[in-house]
């Protein structure tokens, strides 16, 4: 596979959360607005850049039965880097993201490079890969919360497009679950046409 | 009269799948039949009591007396997934039936976010050891309760006709869009 293909799948053919519905935890609960999801999108791609590169790096000397804790660990390494530097730099973004931060952890897109492409392949596909999705995932994170954003309030990254109160209903809980309903629904049938 | 509060907060008013988006994957994932719902719900109660019990007890007497907090993240993870390990091997050994029922859900909770998500709650809203026990079986209640309706629901979804678009996550995001939306009546409640 060509390194271009390898790190363009990512986006759609391979959208972590569109068409492999993996992460959706993160995807719902912190997409209320825009530059929330570009954030959670954003810190994720760390993340997962940085796990598969170690994890392809030393895939050599990690013994097959005790692959899984190992990757968890060196994932939550910089889980906690993200975190202490968020917490130091952006604390506005990461009181809106809370929870969601130290559940980097348990995303499985994250572990799931890990051991499907990272512990297999070189350093540099691994590397891509890892950039890849986490873009793709960052995609999908600030499309949905773009369209939550501008269904609730009208305005996209605080800008403004129309006025008035907007449905209230997107910005909260159902709003997540309806709103990328009917992306993955829209995803689906522009697929299909193509 | 505190832990009535802090059940029903937690079963109806902040359900941690339907407001909190907690442990979503499972959620879709093993919500098509009934039965393998209640497994799953079963395996969640067990794990989750059982973590925020070990979490709290590490959090409390060794990180904070250490002042090495901001290792929460990577210490709860690994307690967390050897807990579900030595659970699958104990149950292995002292209940045969048991792990039948639950032992192909145990390895999936490792990440399920649910598990980790209640044992930070636990921490950050500073309840005691009880009330950490309390909350975290009135979450697996309520993921209990939140699984079952939707797998439910699912089983109909599969004798309708949805249109060919919508067939598969689709619908069934929106059906949890509306059960969440039916959930937010309780809010105000405590």
């Amino acid at each position: 596979m060509s390194q271009l293909k390898n790190f363009t799948k990512g986006f759609i053919k391979e959208n972590p959360v569109f068409v492999l519905l993996l992460g959706l935890c993160p995807a719902l609960g912190v997409t209320t607005s825009a530059f929330n999801g570009l954030g959670m999108g954003l810190a994720t791609t760390f993340v997962l850049v940085s796990s598969n590169s170690v994890v392809s790096l030393i895939k050599n000397q990690i013994p097959d039965k005790v692959r899984i804790p190992s990757f968890i660990v060196i994932i939550a390494s910089f889980v906690t880097i993200v975190q202490l530097v968020m917490e130091a730099f952006l604390p506005d973004l990461f009181a809106a993201l809370g929870l969601f931060i130290p559940l980097i952890v348990v995303n499985c897109v994250v572990l799931g490079r890990a051991e499907a492409f990272a512990s297999k392949k070189d350093f540099k596909s691994s590397l891509i890969d890892g950039l890849g999705m986490g873009l793709g995932f960052a995609f999908a994170l600030t499309l949905l919360g773009a369209v939550r954003e501008l269904l609730g309030s009208g305005a996209i990254f605080g800008f403004s497009f129309i006025q008035g109160d907007g449905m209230l209903v997107f910005v909260l809980a159902p709003g997540a679950f309806i709103g990328l309903g009917y992306l993955i629904a829209l995803l689906n049938m522009i697929k299909k046409t193509e | 009269m505190e832990y009535i509060l802090i059940i029903i907060g937690a079963v109806f008013v902040n359900n941690i799948v339907l407001a909190q988006f907690l442990g979503i994957c499972p959620y879709m994932g093993v919500s098509s039949k009934v039965s393998t719902s209640v497994g799953m719900s079963g395996a969640v109660m067990f794990v989750m009591t059982l973590a925020t019990v070990v979490t709290y007890l590490i959090y409390n007497y060794i990180l904070v007396p250490f002042g090495v907090t901001y290792l929460q993240t990577i210490s709860y993870i690994l307690v967390i997934s050897s807990l579900v390990q030595m659970v699958e091997i104990i149950l292995k050994k002292v209940s045969p039936a048991l792990f039948q029922a639950l032992g192909i859900f145990l390895p999936l909770i490792t990440t399920n976010c649910a598990v980790l998500g209640v044992a930070i709650l636990t921490v950050q809203k500073e309840f005691n050891l009880l009330e950490g026990v309390v909350f975290a079986i009135a979450n697996a209640i309520g993921f209990a309760l939140a699984i079952l309706l939707f797998a439910g629901i699912r089983e109909h979804l599969d004798l309708m006709g949805v249109p060919k678009g919508m067939q598969g996550a689709p619908v069934a995001l929106v059906v949890a869009g509306i059960l969440a939306l039916a959930f937010m009546g309780f809010a105000g409640l405590v």
